[in-house]
């Protein structure tokens, strides 16, 4: 077993009852399988499997950028591209609201909102509150979509990457954990270029050297 | 008479040409195309997602639902197109083929989808299909406890042989076909049908043969998935 090893699900990654069963794998026996395609990560004595694709799994306290898809009694319904769509509470909004008010005079069917997971139950419950630095409601921009494990990889060190992108297109960006990127610039061109940018991060993500591939490209250096 | 010489010059335990490829559709969570001789099935995997209505909900585990097709264009003769009888059979058994693997109960109330198309057919299109389809799944991140492998053995004549093509299907002496569906750790049999007449040994030295060849399919799938990440 190798540390960064690409597994298929059903693939041996360790045997032996040294080793205890993480995040994407299940124990049969004496030996632990992988049950995701992805990458083998080992934390002391635990064997994870980070997933290479698939739906977000929402954690507390993560941002994420969402679409409201119903209005309902006092709360909306927020798709944030997970398995199940993510509850946000009429008291969690940051303005106060009265009762019996129009909820889609605040949020509105399609409205992007930027909200941080509360509490998650078991992947399905997840609650999320617009109480908080930066949690809004965004209006205008583009919407683009990307595997959630390569979100840190768009974030960088410390938000370098990001950073990066943001000053070499001029545009205004939010990473979601959950793999939306919100994606706002005073022209066109601007958008399609961090557009571009951050696609290519997601393909390129498990290459060495890639800031200064990004940083070429926004200079307009090369490809 | 009897079947001495395959028509495309195949060994009688030798699988066509296998094709394999990952990503094809855009839009879907998870998608593969796999190719066997002049058979290609496309299959797309979307979700987990909501499933509507509410009523075909399970509160205990995810729902799959598979849904096989074949192209108008896919024969010589135009198919009419739309679900039919046979097309009904074949989602839901390769539904059951692929269910026991897969971790539903990890996802209550909602919905995993499969979509299986058929592009070209020349025999083995169920097989190529549900090959396809457990690509498309691991793909699409879906977490499962094995893989799956499909392919067909049969009788020709008097022969037992591997991947049969439709003209093997159709030869005047009569053909039997077993389509078999192995999982690729334990190997245990998760689709197995018959079209035609075997004795009871016919039947386990075609098992046999039909282990081996989705063995080679595995290993395809494998490295076809590992090379998506791979390179670049």
């Amino acid at each position: 077993m190798n540390e960064r090893d690409i597994v298929v699900p059903g693939e041996k990654i360790a045997s032996g009852m040294d080793y205890l069963p993480g995040n994407g794998t299940f124990r049969e026996g004496e030996d632990i399988y992988s049950s995701q395609l992805g990458l083998v990560g080992v934390n002391g004595r635990f064997v994870k499997v980070i997933p290479l694709t698939g739906k977000y799994i929402p954690r507390e306290g993560d941002i994420v950028v969402g679409k409201v898809v119903d209005v309902g009694f006092g709360m909306w319904n927020v798709d944030i591209g997970s398995a199940y769509s993510a509850i946000l509470n009429m008291r969690e909004t940051s303005e106060f609201i009265d009762r019996g008010a129009d909820l889609s005079h605040y949020y509105d069917f399609n409205d992007v909102v930027i909200a941080q997971v509360t509490k998650v139950v078991r992947y399905k419950d997840v609650n999320l509150t617009m109480k908080g630095q930066g949690l809004r409601k965004v209006k205008g921009g583009k919407i683009i979509d990307v595997t959630p494990s390569k979100v840190p990889r768009i974030i960088g060190k410390q938000g370098s990457m990001i950073k990066m992108i943001k000053e070499g297109t001029g545009c205004n960006i939010v990473v979601g954990q959950n793999g939306k990127v919100w994606i706002k610039g005073e022209r066109i061109e601007d958008e399609v270029k961090a557009t571009e940018v951050i696609l290519k991060i997601e393909q390129e993500s498990h290459t060495q050297g890639l800031t200064d591939t990004i940083k070429n490209i926004l200079e307009g250096k090369g490809k | 008479m009897s079947y001495t010489k395959r028509d495309d010059g195949r060994k009688f335990d030798e699988l066509r040409k296998i094709k394999a490829k990952v990503g094809v559709v855009k839009r879907a969570d998870g998608s593969a195309m796999f190719q066997m001789g002049d058979t290609i099935a496309i299959a797309s995997v979307y979700g987990p997602r909501e499933l509507h209505p509410r009523f075909l909900q399970n509160p205990e585990r995810g729902v799959l639902r598979c849904n096989y097709d074949m192209a108008s264009f896919s024969v010589t003769e135009r198919k009419k197109p739309g679900p039919s009888r046979r097309s009904t059979e074949i989602s839901l058994v390769t539904e059951k083929a692929l269910a026991s693997v897969i971790d539903l109960d990890l996802f209550p109330n909602t919905v995993i989808d499969v979509f299986i198309e058929i592009i070209q057919a020349n025999a083995g299109t169920r097989c190529a299909g549900i090959s396809a389809a457990a690509m498309a799944l691991a793909h699409a991140g879906i977490p499962m406890r094995d893989m799956v492998a499909a392919v067909s053995v049969g009788k020709v004549g008097d022969k037992i042989v591997l991947d049969l093509d439709k003209e093997e299907e159709d030869f005047e002496e009569g053909a039997t076909d077993i389509p078999v569906a192995m999982t690729a750790r334990k190997r245990e049999i998760t689709l197995l049908q018959l079209d035609g007449e075997v004795t009871k040994d016919e039947l386990m030295e075609a098992i046999k043969m039909a282990r081996k060849g989705c063995e080679e399919i595995h290993k395809i799938q494998v490295k076809t998935l590992k090379e998506i990440y791979k390179n670049g």
